[in-house]
């Protein structure tokens, strides 16, 4: 039997109930919804209604279920024009979709009502195959990958924990990485901190990540710290960073880090690792715990060694730097579930993870409700910390 | 008696034993169980004055006994209970802290500084 196009649109628009744009529009602010888009990624790349998944056409039987696990959500699909997407409605019935609309007149009609659409970050062609792996992720695409360009994460240290980080990152496209680290590379750095290598012995680690970072993705800017984190210049160095990646050994460090990235309201991807063991936390500010909530007060240095005497395991800090890797990730895109609120224990020896729950400390002096009013209110954060008493934003 | 878990930072306090069983019926109970059975535990887990040092948690079957019922928290034979201590490690070198202490070892090593 043959049939012509004309006869099979209008059978595709017997089936496929449409609506209008301003109907679409409607679905889409009350929410519930998939709206797919099945137009080309060419088209798509000039502009899509915000909220839109894109499937081209051509890939619908293939894509969807991913993108719409329950056939009874309401489904929007729109294209060019509206042909597209009634063609596309049969096919979603036909798989079982039980509420399918077509909009009609599509992205045209879309924008000739004056209703507002986006335009993605176009990536460059370079960029499009470095990140390919990424963009065929629909919890990414080239959104996703836009905004992990224009992101900026801070790395304290790198050291162990900030290496392997470091490194997926840049690898990632996070578009700026800031390394706060005094130190210089020493030989026996390099049985874990592997963003260094043999022969920058005795160079700034600073410098000598930048060089690694930036040849592994030029779409990298390495900005480097190189001064010790202290009450002083906390706020400052911090300031306009999306996501903290604490690497540091010193207690005295991580309390002035914390108080004032709590204050900051930005979220720190904490490890810490000992021998075949390490432990991953993420302080999300006043979502979850911060660190004084879980310590309130640090060890005398007798009771918490460091690795330069109790040792490590070189791949414990590499697992532990590549979940922190992962952590800034899904904060940066805004995707999954954080370990706020959780702290996960890794033990190498048995290949065993552990996950212990946190909560917030409703009279922490940092993060509590009252703090926090008290911070708003203007009164300075003056916190107690390992030998002596911080304020910061105030001289010491 | 339940069963409580050693972070290898507190291993050398209790002959090297990943975990070991310990009688008592609330958290107080196993924690003093622990302590006369290993008193090197005491200093690490209690303040001059008894109470539970701030630095190190305690967590039965995953939760944090302070926002249980604390040390009288009712602990069951199949029960789980996790010592943490806070680990100061990153993976860099040893470094003086800003206020100049140089950190020291501490456990089956003697005390010393830290060598760099």
């Amino acid at each position: 039997m043959t049939r012509t196009y004309a006869e099979l649109l209008r059978e595709a628009r017997s089936e496929i109930r449409e609506v209008s744009p301003a109907e679409a529009d409607a679905l889409r602010q009350r929410g519930g919804i998939a709206l797919i888009d099945v137009r080309e990624a060419s088209e798509w790349d000039q502009g899509y209604i915000p909220g839109a998944t894109h499937i081209s056409k051509s890939y619908l039987e293939q894509q969807v279920e991913a993108a719409v696990p329950d056939r009874g959500t309401p489904v929007v699909l729109y294209c060019a024009g509206g042909v597209r997407s009634l063609f596309a409605g049969q096919t979603l019935a036909a798989m079982g979709y039980s509420d399918v609309v077509s909009m009609s007149g599509g992205f045209q009609a879309w924008k000739g009502h004056g209703l507002p659409w986006t335009q993605p970050v176009v990536l460059t062609d370079t960029q499009k195959t470095r990140y390919s792996r990424h963009l065929l992720i629909p919890e990414v695409g080239s959104a996703g990958q836009a905004k992990l360009l224009e992101s900026k994460v801070l790395l304290i240290g790198a050291g162990g924990l900030g290496s392997p980080a470091a490194l997926y990152l840049a690898a990632a496209g996070v578009g700026t990485i800031g390394i706060i680290d005094f130190d210089v590379v020493d030989l026996s750095n390099l049985q874990r901190q592997v963003v260094h290598t043999s022969d920058r012995i005795g160079e700034k680690k600073v410098e000598s990540a930048r060089k690694t970072l930036t040849a592994l993705n030029p779409d990298v800017a390495v900005i480097g710290h190189e001064e010790m984190l202290v009450a002083d210049n906390v706020e400052r160095i911090i300031a306009g960073y999306d996501v903290i990646l604490d690497g540091t050994d010193t207690f005295e460090t991580r309390y002035i880090l914390n108080d004032a990235a709590v204050a900051a309201g930005i979220p720190v991807v904490h490890a810490s690792v000992f021998r075949f063991e390490g432990q991953l936390t993420t302080f999300v500010p006043y979502e979850g715990p911060c660190y004084r909530c879980l310590y309130p007060t640090p060890p005398p240095p007798e009771l918490a060694p460091g690795c330069s005497v109790a040792g490590v395991l070189g791949v414990v800090p590499g697992i532990m730097g590549l979940l922190q890797a992962n952590e800034v990730l899904k904060l940066l895109l805004g995707i999954g579930e954080t370990l706020a609120g959780r702290l996960l224990l890794f033990d190498a020896l048995e290949t065993e993870f552990t996950e212990l729950r946190l909560r917030r400390d409703p009279e922490c002096p940092v993060c509590s409700d009252r703090a926090r009013e008290a911070r708003e209110a203007g009164s300075p954060l003056a916190i107690a910390a390992t030998g002596g008493v911080f304020t910061l934003g105030g001289s010491r | 008696m339940s069963t409580v878990k050693f972070p290898s930072v507190l291993r050398a306090n209790v002959g090297g034993a990943r975990e070991v069983e310990a009688g008592g019926s609330t958290i107080g109970e196993v924690l003093d169980a622990l302590v006369a059975a290993y008193p090197a535990l005491r200093d690490q887990l209690f303040t001059d004055e008894g109470e539970l040092n701030r630095f190190v948690n305690v967590y039965l079957n995953g939760q944090d006994v302070r926002y249980l019922d604390g040390p009288s928290t009712p602990v069951a034979a199949a029960d789980e209970v996790r010592l943490l201590p806070a680990m100061a490690g990153g993976a860099g070198e040893a470094r003086r802290t800003a206020s100049g202490e140089t950190r020291r070892s501490w456990g089956d090593e003697a005390w010393r500084p830290a060598a760099r």
